[in-house]
């Protein structure tokens, strides 16, 4: 057994584990966050991202003892409280989700586009996410989340005055 | 229209929890003390089981048991039966091999279930199972379809000589060769529908949950229809009575078919769940899912079409070679047959049509119904052969089809095979899919792109297809050994706030929403107000589940008979407490009014003096307001409409991108339009797929070379370009929604209109044929062979 400990959604939390125990394994199984999925077993499918220390990763293809120390946040760290994530809502708002099965990871990985890239186009949302398979949308509806969401944090980030154009690098 | 009612683009009632990461699939259920199950399988497409040794593994830490099918022989389990019993052309019954849940003696597929190891944890059974000593005796192995009935084939089965389980016919062949005697000009073509992976992205789980106390079973399990699990594990393969078996279906992650059937490993839980005295979980790895789920298609066709000297359809002649692998999975039989051959008449007044299909063995994974089931075959066999046709005749592609056409004024239309079209209006669906593609200009963007060296092309498909299974009378008549009616329940409670339970069950085809808008049209409720229930058979009082575009035309008008009902109920009461006539009485906009006056009690007033019925005339009218109804359709529905894809090829590599999807469908009634075109997003990117770059391969040994998303190719986000969405909608005439089916459509007509257009491309250079999928491999192959050369081979 190996104790790990890491934020998870801005709590603490240490856990004893089997070394060989991967980090979506921990999040599902140790702390009971059964929103990350495990959708493959070859690290296709996506179905399993969070975000290890800002960065999206999947959380099939690392242990859990490697994110000692880390910050991890998991589709149920997204929302704030009641009040859903730009992203949450861009996807109830446009369709971008039927069974919900690769949503999560989908989101997370969206999530973390936006941050490396706040207005991107069509196509670049459709490479970024190359790595998250859905069966169920054909993915224009999750693309179409995806730059609705953009839009609305550009927004949101140009509305508090003064307003400015030029205020992201 | 209500507020929220049918037609509004109501934002998915649904959503909420999945977005939260709050969904409840079966894998993130845990019950207290449960243990887990690995499923050991064969590595070997045929071979003879000699010795199971089992001492290792049970020495290993955690293990609690390891069963094999002596085990389950012993307690006289039974097989996975077979849910359609097709009858050859000379009327014997089809072969019914046995489908233990684990194998006695003979593995027959890669993944064939051989043992499973159960253990404190996961990873425990996952080791011990590598512990496990099985002695195989391989055997020949026979995969594909032209192998499998060539003289001297390996038996799968020694009861199915040359591997067949049935050689079916439907249609007037004397008639057909009649109309050939006659015909002008015959087109033939020949065809492979590819085998594909259905890939929900939940992988299948089980839990069985054995409770002594009331000597009574739970299973929980990814299935799109827990009641007809409920029938076919507690009837046929465990023995347990109804009132002491519940299944749980809870959120399922997608299921485009291969949830429907009963598999092995539900019932393998549920047994050792009362073997161990403690509950069983098993969740299937994505690599185990490839070679356990059911497949889907793995056809080969051969067609003829006669046409007369103005290019009419007179007859058309068909003879299918389809794979069942390797056991008869639950609708594997019905799928190629009564689910495809039926529609061959396609939109189209075709006068005549005989279809021939032969099921076969192989040591594959069982094929089943997969998205589409059977239509997408016939459909994708008669758009390739009509554009055939165009080309070998010389009249336009569009033209040819406008010629034959069933009129719009033709409805309801009576095919050659049995079905009646009650609606449709195939003429205004091609030309509205015409003109939002832009056919008409299509030329310029041809020779643009051929400017750049870029090979465009442009295909299309008209279609129709079958649904809303099924009037359980017709389905009965031909084999089905169940009925395919369904069942629904409203409860109005004392507040006025609904409860409906449905047997459909919701993998993402957002029912929870849907249904409460058609509650929220007929009561006048707001759809917030109303709570869909489904997924339990302790809950809801029938249901035969989710499939074939169902669950609206089927459950949703059960739904409408119950509310029906309880329309009929309210009115009673209000005419009680407004002392009136129910005759008098009209229901509007949630309120009960006597007709001419303003005299009225609110659905919610009434809803209360249900509950609350102080000074009822018990002996006329009962308390309460709760009613149930069940629905056994009138015939099925039938969509219909046309698919435009436009794609460029690079020449120099092959590739194909595709440029534009345009389709202009009839779906029936639309009660939320934003749904209808998720589902058709869905199925269209699922079509897509087919056509361009999923294709499940075996090699000659019967080993699955895709056998996960390394080497299986799931179309992704950068593969598809956003579809332009059209709808044309004539009403179902014979439900009382007036409603079809969406599901579906998508990879019923996109194939042909994708493989048309790649045709289209590559016809300057030559190619003129060509199977799915439409790798750059494939087209680089014909582009080269068109023009004499050899590509190097693989």
């Amino acid at each position: 057994m190996a104790k790990v400990s890491l934020t998870v959604n801005r709590k603490l939390a240490s856990v004893d584990i089997e070394p060989s125990t991967l980090l979506v394994e921990l999040l599902r199984e140790k702390l009971g966050l059964t929103g990350t999925h495990v959708g493959c077993d070859t690290s296709q499918c996506g179905a399993c991202v969070v975000h290890v220390g800002g960065q999206s990763v999947k959380a099939c293809t690392m242990l859990a003892i490697e994110a000692e120390g880390a910050e991890v946040v998991t589709v149920e760290g997204l929302a704030e409280g009641e009040r859903l994530h730009p992203m949450q809502e861009a996807f109830r708002n446009e369709h971008g989700l039927q069974c919900g099965f690769c949503t999560p990871g989908m989101m997370m990985s969206a999530v973390d586009l936006l941050r490396h890239n706040p207005d991107p186009t069509e196509r670049e949302v459709r490479a970024w996410l190359e790595g998250n398979i859905c069966r169920c949308t054909g993915y224009q509806n999750i693309v179409k989340a995806v730059l609705a969401c953009a839009r609305a944090m550009r927004e949101r980030a140009a509305a508090p005055p003064p307003a400015s154009k030029g205020g992201r690098s | 229209m209500t507020a929220g009612g049918i037609g509004e683009p109501l934002l998915r009632k649904e959503d909420r929890r999945f977005l939260l990461g709050k969904g409840r699939y079966t894998d993130d259920l845990n019950l207290p003390h449960q243990a887990h199950a690995y499923v050991v399988r064969s590595p070997h497409a045929s071979a003879r089981v000699a010795s199971i040794d089992a001492s290792r593994a049970l020495a290993m830490p955690g293990v609690l048991a390891v069963f094999t099918g002596a085990d389950l022989a012993a307690d006289q389990v039974g097989g996975l039966p077979c849910g359609w019993l097709i009858k050859s052309k000379d009327g014997s019954p089809m072969v019914e091999p046995p489908h233990p849940p684990l194998v006695t003696d003979r593995v027959r597929h890669v993944g064939d279930q051989v043992a499973v190891v159960v253990a404190e944890t996961h990873a425990q059974a996952k080791a011990a199972a590598r512990e496990l000593e099985v002695e195989y005796e391989t055997l020949p192995a026979v995969a594909r379809l032209r192998d499998a009935v060539a003289p001297g084939a390996p038996a799968v089965w020694a009861e199915a000589p040359g591997n067949v389980c049935f050689d079916w016919e439907l249609g007037d062949r004397a008639a057909v060769e009649a109309a050939f005697a006659r015909a002008h000009r015959v087109v033939e073509i020949e065809l492979v529908n590819n085998r594909l992976v259905p890939n929900a992205m939940e992988p299948r789980a089980a839990i069985g949950d054995y409770d002594a106390a009331d000597d009574r079973y739970t299973l929980y399990t990814t299935s799109q229809n827990p009641h007809l699990i409920r029938l076919l594990m507690g009837a046929f393969v465990l023995k347990i009575p109804e009132h002491k078996l519940r299944v749980v279906a809870p959120d399922v992650g997608g299921g485009f078919g291969s949830k429907i059937f009963h598999y092995a490993e539900e019932a393998i839980v549920t047994w050792a769940s009362r073997k161990l005295g403690r509950p069983v979980k098993w969740v299937a790895e994505r690599t185990e899912a490839f070679v356990s789920d059911a497949h889907g298609r793995d056809h080969v066709t051969r067609a003829r079409l006669a046409l007369d000297k103005d290019g009419h359809f007179l007859a058309l002649r068909v003879e299918t070679l389809a794979n069942l692998g390797a056991y008869l999975s639950t609708f594997a039989t019905v799928t190629p047959t009564y689910l495809s051959a039926p529609l061959l008449g396609g939109p189209y007044t075709t006068e005549a049509v005989y279809a021939e299909v032969k099921g076969v063995f192989t040591h594959t994974v069982p094929v089943d119904a997969y998205r589409g089931a059977g239509r997408p075959e016939a459909t994708y066999l008669l758009e390739r052969l009509v554009d055939k046709a165009a080309r070998e005749t010389g009249i336009d592609r569009v033209e040819l089809r406008r010629k034959n056409l069933i009129p719009s004024d033709a409805f309801p239309y009576q095919t050659p095979l049995a079905f009646t079209y009650d609606s449709g209006d195939y003429q205004a669906t091609l030309e509205l899919a015409l003109r939002e593609s832009e056919y008409a200009s299509f030329e310029a963007r041809r020779a643009e792109a051929a400017a750049r060296g870029k090979l465009r092309g442009i295909g299309l498909s008209t279609y129709v297809e079958a649904c809303g299974l099924a009037p359980s009378a017709v389905a009965g008549s031909l084999g089905c050994r169940a009925g395919l009616y369904d069942a629904a329940s409203v409860r109005v409670h004392p507040t006025g706030s609904v409860t409906v339970y449905t047997g459909a069950h919701s993998h993402g085809q957002g029912h929870e929403t849907t249904f409460a808008q058609i509650v929220a049209e007929r009561l006048g409720v707001a759809p917030e107000a109303v709570e869909i229930v489904h997924g339990d058979t302790d809950k809801i009082p029938f249901g035969m589940g989710t499939y074939g575009s169902r669950s609206l035309a089927v459950c949703g008008s059960a739904i409408a008979k119950a509310l029906d009902k309880i329309v009929a109920k309210s009115k009673k009461i209000a005419a009680h407490l407004l002392e009136s006539d129910p005759g008098d009485l009209e229901f509007e906009a949630g309120a009960f009014r006597v007709a001419g006056t303003d005299r009225q009690k609110s659905f919610g007033e009434v809803a209360f003096a249900a509950y609350v019925p102080h000074n009822f005339p018990h002996e006329s009218l009962e308390p309460g307001l709760d009613e149930s109804a069940f629905y056994d359709p009138k015939n099925f529905t039938f969509p219909g409409g046309c698919h435009v894809a436009e794609v460029e090829i690079d020449p120099e590599t092959g590739e194909v991108e595709l440029a534009r999807v345009t389709v202009a469908d009839d779906v029936g009634r639309v009660i939320n339009p934003v749904i209808v075109d998720g589902q058709i997003h869905g199925g269209l990117a699922q079509g897509i797929g087919q056509a361009l770059c999923e294709n499940c391969v075996y090699d000659d040994e019967g080993q699955l070379l895709s056998g996960s998303f390394m080497t299986y190719a799931m179309p992704r986000a950068a593969d598809l370009p956003n579809f332009k969405v059209g709808l044309h909608v004539t009403h179902c005439t014979h439900n009382p929604l007036g409603v079809k089916g969406v599901g579906e459509i998508g990879s019923i007509g996109v194939p042909p209109a994708v493989m048309n257009a790649v045709l289209d491309a590559l016809a300057p250079a030559g190619v003129t044929h060509l199977d799915m999928p439409a790798t750059s491999e494939r087209v680089w192959r014909a582009l080269r062979e068109a023009r004499g050369q050899k590509g190097p081979t693989p």
